[in-house]
């Protein structure tokens, strides 16, 4: 897995590249606590390159949206979730908790 | 019939899927029924590795078996038994605040697998099977 983090004036952006799961997932986990540590909680996930997503990433998902959403500071968008992984959110009921856009400027827009 | 020896490590879960994807392809499994066996196994693996071995070291041994119609994977582990009966459903609320943590990855083994077995015995360990047949429901 490989992660890239951009700063942009009103969110900040993370690429999170190929698969995270229970080996993986503290590292996506750090460079949200990472951004949030900044003061920073308006995050566009880009999940264009994830290939495979476990349950150990839907929990750090959800941790992380917690955290941002809290005080209204912000939230957790997500771009271009991959079929397989979009499946999977919807068995587990995480659709209704993050807005999906189908693409990276219309998901840095929202903000 | 193949069986491969991983270390129960979270380090091992790229190759434990690797493995049974590649079995998945070769029973001839539509794609979304690979990814479907590729979750599960990384699931059941995980919760092996985190609750039944817990920080201790030891083995997980992975049968897949190609039938016509099917493939059944075999978890064998010799850790202390972790019964995924024995964990409660996972809160799936859309309240984010009170939305519990927790239980999904056993949620997930049954909604994607057609059938979840669970056996444990002193002597021979613990032994999860788990079947996906083809064109079955998910």
């Amino acid at each position: 897995m490989e992660i890239t983090t951009q700063q942009f004036k009103h969110c900040d952006m993370v690429n999170v590249k190929g698969r995270v799961d229970s080996y993986t997932a503290p590292q996506l986990a750090d460079a949200l606590e990472a951004i949030n540590k900044d003061g920073r909680f308006k995050i566009v996930i880009d999940m264009n390159e994830l290939e495979y997503m476990s349950s150990a990433g839907f929990r750090v998902l959800l941790i992380g949206q917690r955290n941002c959403k809290h005080y209204n500071r912000g939230e957790i968008v997500l771009a271009r979730v991959p079929k397989n992984i979009y499946d999977a959110f919807e068995l587990t009921g995480f659709t209704p908790l993050f807005k999906m856009f189908d693409d990276e400027t219309s998901a840095v827009g929202n903000f | 019939m193949r069986t491969v020896i991983f270390p129960a490590h979270f380090d091992q879960l790229d190759a434990i899927r690797r493995f049974v994807t590649q079995a998945a392809r070769d029973v001839g499994l539509a794609e979304k029924d690979v990814c479907a066996v590729e979750m599960a196994v990384d699931e059941a693996c995980s919760n092996i590795i985190e609750h039944a071995y817990r920080s201790s070291k030891g083995v997980i041994e992975c049968t897949c078996e190609c039938a016509d119609d099917a493939l059944t994977v075999v978890l064998r582990d010799y850790a202390a038994p972790f019964d995924p009966a024995n964990v409660p459903p996972p809160d799936l609320s859309d309240d984010l605040e009170e939305r519990k943590i927790g239980g999904l990855g056993v949620y997930l083994m049954r909604q994607l697998m057609d059938e979840i077995h669970y056996e444990t015995d002193a002597t021979t360990g613990n032994v999860l099977t788990m079947v996906k047949r083809r064109g079955g429901e998910e």
